[in-house]
């Protein structure tokens, strides 16, 4: 055994019972003239799960993941991947982590094959005795076998990418960070995607997932973190940003006045008229099946009654901005 | 390992292993650099073009043989009639003024700019390759490469030269006529000088293609270092630098076709290189070491 390869061994297993994968403090990244691409974020994504990591075009996402990857070097605050200290322990945490990181990237002119060689040759921790079997499975896992010998300029965007995705599943991971790994595919191509996302979290990895479109990653995801204009405005597991609070309901009455009065004695104290005939409040943690319950009991005639629970787009956009605005 | 064993080892996940270095991973890392570099269409035509020039010089002095000795034209032009193992010294006396810092320009912009371009540099240092081992992952595939193409232009030219002129007599510049085998041997330390006094051009290469995203720029700053050398070292008046200057001893292997070579003059000449390297490998290492990758 060689001297880096006892280094490697070395490596504590601190990393295997780290609640947290990916761990910052106040992470910070000013560029050269100033700009602030990314402003004191304590990102927090547990072991698991499945982490949506949203935010327009230039809030930071790609920037932040960078510096999680070690190819930017924070201006302040800390990154802890797989419990481990960045960059300093580069060498012995990315053997375990796969990476997309803004759009896939090989050279042209060789195959999509001969391009995962390159990669896996270049891998000091890979074993050059499973190597063939190693990309054919990768190149199989997404569906890219037929194509393997096809030159990479010849392929079409959705291959590209899941050629990408390929090479970040040539060995054993226990954390995926996938950039944007959508951008460009078509409808189909997106759902395959999430379906690939899906199937690699069933088998114990943890996803982080980069999305400027909340649709098409809010389906897959456990836990979202959303960064608008350098900062991390918001994150944790779906259920918590939804937020009870949020929950609205809305009665459908022609007795406005007593319906408004019910809901207040109930506690609902932003009850009020919207239209007409219809009264809106926040259900707090009430349960729909209470308040009909004293909607009757005051003798209110109720018409209808209906829950809506906010579409984590709206909140989006509420933290976001509308999408055509460029922050900054 | 199996294939059903490969498939699980690609769904991974809470199972991963602490990974560890295999043995030989530098050469396979080496080996994956030339394929790199000598499997790339560009590459091969330009070492088919640097054997075709010599092919053309021998061809040309055929047809035309120089008149009397001491006639206008490059060194040893004139005696490539008398032996055609001159064709060699003469090929790499012309192609070191403009076509091997050509060369190097090309292929060294490739180094560390190439890969940013292409995207793939992020892709390297998230497998992960420690920075420090892919820029010598990089110099090594480019000297390889300077190798190949010094080695070109002397084959070629000495199989040109023998088949067009013959062996004759390899007549040393002191005036002593030695065997053919001795004028190969020479002929091959030669070569070997040539290809060591381009290092530092390469390592001035490798530096620059640190500093730039962009190839074509990284070639032409080498390629204007290289012609800004061997410009100012035609100037007399600047005769001060003339020995600091990078191409300075790049002809200055005449020595070794002596009758008593000074090898502890080329000795000193390949010193200089071996201060370029250090200077501009050491600040590309200090650059890169800690750049921040936005390609």
């Amino acid at each position: 055994m060689t001297a880096v390869a006892e280094e490697y061994a070395e490596a504590p297993a601190s990393g295997e019972t780290a609640p947290l994968v990916i761990a910052t403090t106040g992470l910070t990244k000013r560029f050269r003239g100033g700009q602030v691409a990314v402003d004191h974020i304590d990102l927090a994504v547990p072991r698991g799960s499945v982490f949506g990591f949203l935010g327009p075009n230039g809030s930071g996402k790609t920037t932040t993941i960078r510096m999680l990857l070690g190819l930017i070097r924070p201006t302040e605050g800390s990154v802890t991947l797989l419990g481990e200290p960045i960059p300093e322990r580069l060498p012995q945490v990315m053997p375990k982590v796969g990476a997309l990181v803004e759009g896939p990237a090989f050279h042209p002119y060789l195959s999509g094959r001969a391009n995962l060689v390159r990669i896996d040759r270049m891998d000091v921790t890979a074993d050059p005795k499973t190597h063939d079997e190693r990309i054919s499975a990768a190149l199989a896992r997404v569906g890219l076998t037929a194509a393997e010998g096809k030159r990479f300029r010849q392929y079409s965007l959705g291959m590209k990418q899941r050629l990408g995705i390929a090479a970040a599943l040539l060995q054993p991971r226990e954390l995926l960070v996938l950039d944007e790994p959508t951008n460009g595919l078509d409808p189909q191509g997106t759902r395959e995607v999430r379906h690939l996302v899906r199937d690699l979290s069933a088998d114990g990895m943890t996803v982080l997932v980069s999305s400027h479109l909340l649709a098409e990653v809010e389906q897959v995801c456990s836990h979202v973190g959303i960064m608008s204009a350098g900062k991390l405005v918001r994150q944790g597991t779906l259920e918590e940003l939804r937020g009870a609070d949020s929950t609205m309901i809305t009665v459908t009455t022609p007795a406005t006045a007593a319906a408004v009065a019910a809901l207040r004695d109930l506690g609902l104290k932003d009850a009020d008229v919207s239209m007409h005939d219809e009264v809106r409040a926040s259900l707090g943690a009430l349960s729909p099946e209470e308040v009909t319950v004293a909607l009757v009991k005051a003798d209110v005639p109720v018409r209808g009654l209906v829950v809506t629970r906010p579409a984590l787009e709206d909140l989006f956009v509420q933290l976001t901005g509308e999408g055509f605005d460029v922050v900054r | 390992m199996s294939s059903a064993d490969a498939a699980v080892a690609v769904r991974g996940g809470g199972a991963a292993v602490t990974p560890r270095v295999h043995s030989g991973a530098l050469g396979r890392q080496l080996r994956s650099e030339l394929r790199l570099a000598f499997g790339r269409r560009r590459n091969q035509i330009l070492l088919v073009a640097l054997g075709a020039i010599p092919l053309a010089i021998g061809i040309a002095v055929k047809l035309s043989p120089p008149g009397g000795r001491g006639g206008d034209g490059p060194q040893f032009l004139n005696r490539i009639t008398d032996s055609g193992l001159f064709l060699v010294l003469t090929a790499l006396f012309i192609m070191l003024n403009l076509f091997l810092p050509v060369v190097i320009g090309i292929v060294s912009a490739d180094g560390i700019a190439g890969e940013a371009q292409a995207g793939t540099l992020r892709y390297l240092l998230t497998v992960p390759v420690r920075r420090g081992r892919l820029l010598f992952v990089k110099a090594f595939g480019l000297v390889t490469y300077a190798l190949a193409a010094v080695g070109t232009i002397a084959m070629v030219a000495a199989i040109a030269g023998m088949a067009l002129f013959g062996t004759g007599s390899f007549t040393l510049l002191g005036g002593q006529t030695v065997s053919t085998g001795e004028g190969l041997l020479r002929i091959l330390a030669v070569a070997i000088y040539v290809w060591l006094s381009l290092f530092g051009l390469i390592a001035v290469g490798l530096l620059i293609s640190v500093l730039t995203e962009v190839p074509i720029a990284a070639m032409a700053a080498t390629l204007g270092f290289g012609v800004l050398s061997i410009v100012l070292d035609q100037i007399p008046q600047l005769h001060a630098i003339h020995p600091g200057l990078i191409d300075n001893y790049w002809q200055s292997f005449g020595t070794l076709i002596r009758v008593g070579p000074d090898f502890g003059q080329l000795g000193r000449y390949l010193l200089l290189q071996l201060v370029y390297v250090a200077v501009a490998g050491g600040l590309a290492w200090a650059k890169f070491s800690d750049a921040d990758v936005t390609s």
